[in-house]
């Protein structure tokens, strides 16, 4: 294997072209430990991690810009960002230990293509853009539209997730993620819920977005959840109603982690509790506590 | 075009010297540290980012040299826990480990004080719960947690008491 650190996208194109198997990677956190399942080594593993792009975190006016490659700890340390998505930033801090989370990135949560990817549904919930650098530039995809099944995405072999785009939450908005795995930390969620709240001045959801991960072959977005939701005041039925309807959108798998009927049971309440999180963020005083 | 024995030259910091090595691409850093500048302290548990065995700071950040591809170091500054010690003296981390006992089979042992003198670096004064969260990425299998935890609780007292 070759390793190389090329400093534009251009160059990485350009290597991922002459290099049918070459693979990209940011942390290596999932690559690593594939290759030592068996996975073959390539011909070339090219790091991203010298692209100032792919690096940066910054807000350009309204839009949040997030490097694909940049660590998650820079999310999880970066307080105005924390402000604006709190979901999202504990999302990035369920991901591994710290270890792993100064090596993560969410471009690599994302295009591992895991069901389980904790970064992914919160993501979702708050309409995140991925930037694809391709042959005709850069491309502009809604996230929910990367990932086409386990393990699969929408790119081009010679195409890299560039950065983030997250337009910053309208006023009186927030977010949550709850995932629920076996111990406290350290492990892969057996269900994760999405959640993003907008609340009208006398606390009616104007707003809802959910989206569930690890129980279906990619996240799955709740319209149904969403529509029970916009209009009540986040009353029992209303909960109750978006809970039916986590549970009725989930098609989970049997595994070692949970069975069918538990990460149904668990995508309802997991989607209760993360909305009234988000509501709860939005009343404590355009709610951020972190 | 070769795929085996490609040898990449590496300039990097190690606990403060300046060390250069030839190292095969596909190489970890960790087997780097240890085969070829003789620094066995960080130590292989997993092999896959899980334990922590392997924890080393690298550009000031806490990280798992087994996850990391060796030509990476290149230009960049480390610490692993053989960097922990000055001038002859113990880490008040290692010191309080000696004291508290809080190592049995030892294997873990290099990978919890890196991650416990980071955890001390930016907070000289954290609960217990705040400590066992920091370490949480490091794995002992001997099961010998408490003793750990108090040692990381008692070395940041001494931290705070010299630095008063």
């Amino acid at each position: 294997m070759r390793y190389a650190a090329p400093t534009t996208t251009d160059e990485v194109r350009a290597l991922l072209g002459s290099n049918p198997d070459a693979i990209v990677f940011a942390g290596a956190t999932d690559v690593v430990p594939q290759m030592r399942g068996g996975r073959p080594e390539p011909s070339l593993a090219i790091d991203l991690k010298k692209i100032d792009r792919l690096m940066s975190v910054s807000l350009d006016g309204d839009t949040w810009h997030i490097g694909a490659a940049a660590p998650t700890s820079l999310l999880t340390h970066n307080a105005d960002f924390t402000a604006d998505f709190p979901g999202i930033s504990e999302a990035a801090g369920l991901i591994g230990s710290d270890q792993i989370q100064n090596r993560c990135s969410l471009g690599g949560n994302l295009c591992n293509a895991s069901p389980a990817a904790d970064s992914v549904p919160v993501l979702v919930v708050n309409d995140a853009v991925a930037v694809i650098a391709g042959a005709d530039g850069d491309r502009r995809v809604p996230v929910a539209d990367v990932v086409t099944g386990p393990g699969q995405t929408s790119l081009a072999h010679d195409e890299i997730v560039v950065c983030f785009e997250i337009a910053r939450p309208a006023a009186r908005t927030s977010d949550a993620y709850l995932r629920l795995i076996p111990r406290t930390e350290m492990d892969i969620a057996v269900v994760g819920a999405g959640v993003r709240l907008t609340l009208g001045d006398d606390g009616t959801v104007s707003a809802a977005s959910v989206a569930l991960g690890a129980v279906a072959p990619t996240v799955v977005r709740v319209p149904d959840a969403e529509a029970a939701l916009v209009g009540s005041r986040l009353d029992d039925d209303a909960l109750a109603a978006a809970a039916a309807a986590a549970s009725e959108a989930c098609n989970p798998i049997d595994d070692k982690r949970g069975t069918i009927t538990y990460r149904r049971q668990v995508a309802g309440v997991l989607t209760r509790r993360a909305t009234n999180i988000a509501g709860e963020r939005v009343t404590n005083a355009q709610g951020v506590s972190q | 075009m070769s795929r085996t024995h490609v040898r990449t030259h590496v300039t990097c910091e190690v606990n403060g010297d300046a060390v250069d090595f030839l190292t095969e691409d596909g190489e970890s850093l960790l087997n780097a540290l240890r085969d070829e500048l003789g620094l066995t302290g960080a130590k292989e548990g997993c092999g896959t980012g899980d334990c922590g065995a392997c924890s080393i700071i690298m550009d000031g950040r806490l990280q798992c040299s087994c996850l990391i591809f060796a030509p990476e170091a290149n230009g960049t500054q480390i610490t692993t826990c053989e960097g922990l010690a000055t001038a002859g003296e113990l880490h008040p981390l290692q010191q309080c480990f000696l004291e508290g006992a809080a190592l049995q089979c030892g294997v873990c042992t290099p990978g919890f004080l890196v991650a416990a003198k980071v955890l001390l670096d930016e907070n000289p004064d954290p609960t217990e719960t705040e400590v066992r969260y920091a370490l949480a990425g490091n794995l002992c299998r001997c099961t010998g947690y408490d003793k750990i935890v108090r040692s990381v609780l008692d070395a940041g007292v001494q931290i705070r008491t010299s630095a008063a």
